[in-house]
């Protein structure tokens, strides 16, 4: 309490306590460099949600019909080359203990008929007869998610019953990939543009802030203030305003992006949604949309803030460090 | 110890054929020394001081302060150099942003003192200057020899081993000046090695003292 006690014997207000003599405070462009960094922290937030939704329907996309390989056996019922058995049988021995497969399911042979009858003729609309042609076994076996089937699967395949097809339905979803990946890729690139240019804008703060102080710097400087402490002063500064801008611009990215995540939600989850506002009540469908926002959004979203306000800190520190080395 | 070795100065930008504005001043200031930097107008005893406040770096020469050389010192340990050093300048660059106080505070801050230490401190010199009742009116409103001694305070106190002072009494009356550089003898005799630039020729005979003096960018005497 000495100190309080002190001030009351001086009779002064404890207002004009700990001034640093640099005023940066009007000295900064206060309500500009925020505005621009929560515009940039939106734009970020965007490109955020962009990327994640991106690599969430690539997952999905890699664990549905990518992981999906459908294999032939010809003569399914004919017995196995090797050990008892049908030659149906092996090649499902084959598949179910790999583990790159998940599961290993034979198509039900009526269904397989069914399915193609067309094109086989058969017995068309009157139909039980047997087909014409003596159908392959059919098995339809998945993939671990992310794992490629192995390299010598078709040699194993072959030596359990000779003339087996391994097929991936790849070519389709392989095309779904690289887009979802070159839109990953749009919104990196996004980001760091948005980075450069959050950069270039707080660059452009401190250096007009740099520039409105010019005289007190040099008089601090005289005292024998340090770099550091010259530095500091300002990124203290730029770090309050670009904190206050990410976060006005991530508040502000929340409506948009919950918009977003309820249109993408049929092609992430493939659940069916309440196309329009059910009847008004506002609560329940923001419950629904929030639900909907993917885990990885909720955590990049609330980083943006604080990885503003750590490059308006960086930037801030590299501008005056660069720019008093102009001082003896 | 401060040592001034075959040193010149140029103000860059300045017409090369009007000479240096300091050419080849040697000398030796020993620790504690209380020396008068003499001269007509525009002779350079505020360049020359400018140079010992590091507030400019020689254009040739060697130059060493308080045992630091200066011209191959690093940054921080400059910083470090002008915080132990205390320096009135002829313009007195006041904090036009701060209340007498701050101005005066703000010296201490940079050596991180606590704040119930800085007011005690502050107070003290502001009364002994005879501002004791401005602690917190802006330098702007004060007259000029007010400022001068806002100035003088902010210089000394934090009892710098070295005291730079540029025209200090300029603006103040005969009896003012003399009990500035009675503190500033005061000071001296603490150990702080003392320069003090001056035209004031009744003040210099009044407290003696050797002198440099400078004529045309020449140091022509010292001692
Ligand atoms: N910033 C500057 N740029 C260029 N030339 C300068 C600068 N400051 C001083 N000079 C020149 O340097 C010379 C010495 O100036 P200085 O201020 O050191 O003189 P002084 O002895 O302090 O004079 P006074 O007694 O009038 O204060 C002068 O000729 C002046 O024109
Ligand atoms: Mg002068």
């Amino acid at each position: 309490m000495a100190r309080a006690s002190v001030t009351r014997l001086t009779g002064r207000p404890l207002l004009s306590r700990r001034q640093d003599g640099l005023a940066l405070r009007r000295a900064m462009p206060d309500r500009l460099l925020p505005a621009l960094v929560a515009a940039m922290t939106f734009l970020a937030a965007l490109a955020l949600a962009g990327a994640v939704g991106a690599s969430l329907l690539a997952q999905r996309w890699n664990n549905g019909a990518a992981a999906i390989m459908t294999i032939q056996v010809p003569d399914a019922d004919a017995p196995a080359a090797t050990g008892a058995g049908k030659r149906g049988d092996a090649v499902l021995a084959v598949l179910s203990h790999d583990p790159a497969f998940a599961a290993a399911i034979p198509v039900d042979r009526a269904r397989l008929a069914a399915l193609l009858a067309p094109w086989l003729g058969g017995a068309g609309g009157s139909g039980t007869g047997a087909p014409a042609l003596s159908l392959p076994g059919v098995i339809q076996a998945r993939l671990r998610p992310g794992v490629d089937p192995p390299a010598d699967l078709a040699a194993r395949l072959e030596s359990a019953a000779p003339g087996t097809l391994a097929e991936r339905n790849q070519p389709w979803t392989a095309r779904l990939v690289a887009l979802t990946r070159s839109l990953q890729a749009c919104a990196a690139l996004a980001l760091l543009v948005v980075t450069g240019v959050a950069v270039a804008v707080v660059a452009a703060a401190t250096r007009a802030g740099l520039a409105a102080r010019r005289h007190s710097i040099e008089i601090v400087h005289g005292l024998g203030a340090g770099d550091g402490y010259i530095a500091g002063r300002f990124a203290r500064r730029t770090t309050v305003l670009a904190l206050s801008g990410g976060i006005i611009g991530t508040i502000l990215s929340v409506p948009l992006l919950l918009l977003l995540c309820r249109l993408g939600a049929p092609f992430a989850s493939g659940a069916a949604l309440p196309p329009t506002l059910p009847d008004g009540d506002l609560a329940a469908y923001l419950s629904d949309a929030l639900a909907r926002v993917p885990l990885p959004l909720w955590i990049a979203l609330p980083l943006l803030p604080p990885v503003s306000a750590s490059i308006g800190w960086l930037t801030a520190q590299f501008t005056v460090r660069a720019w008093l080395r102009r001082l003896p | 110890m401060i040592r001034l070795d075959e040193i010149a100065l140029r103000y860059p930008g300045r017409d090369p054929n009007r000479g240096a504005v300091l050419q080849r001043i040697s000398a030796d200031i020993p620790s504690g020394g209380f020396r008068w930097v003499l001269g007509a107008s525009g002779a350079g005893k505020s360049s020359l001081l400018r140079l010992l406040s590091l507030s400019l770096k020689p254009t040739s020469g060697q130059l060493e302060v308080l045992g630091v050389s200066v011209n191959r010192a690093r940054r921080a340990a400059l910083a470090r150099l002008r915080r132990r050093t205390g320096t009135v300048f002829q313009d007195l660059r006041l904090l036009g942003e701060l209340s007498v106080f701050d101005n005066v505070a703000l010296r201490l801050r940079l050596d991180g003192l606590p704040e119930d230490r800085i007011e005690l401190e502050v107070t003290e010199m502001l009364r002994f200057v005879g501002l004791g009742r401005k602690l917190d009116v802006r330098p702007h409103s004060l007259s000029g020899g007010e400022q001068q001694r806002v100035a003088v305070a902010r210089a000394v106190v934090h009892r710098p081993p070295l005291l730079l002072a540029d025209e200090p009494t300029g603006a103040l009356d005969e009896k003012q000046a003399i009990r500035l550089i009675s503190l500033f003898e005061e000071l001296n005799q603490m150990g702080s090695t003392v320069l003090v630039a001056t035209h004031n020729e009744a003040l210099v005979r009044r407290f003696g003292h050797p002198a440099l003096v400078l004529e045309r960018g020449r140091l022509v005497s010292h001692g």
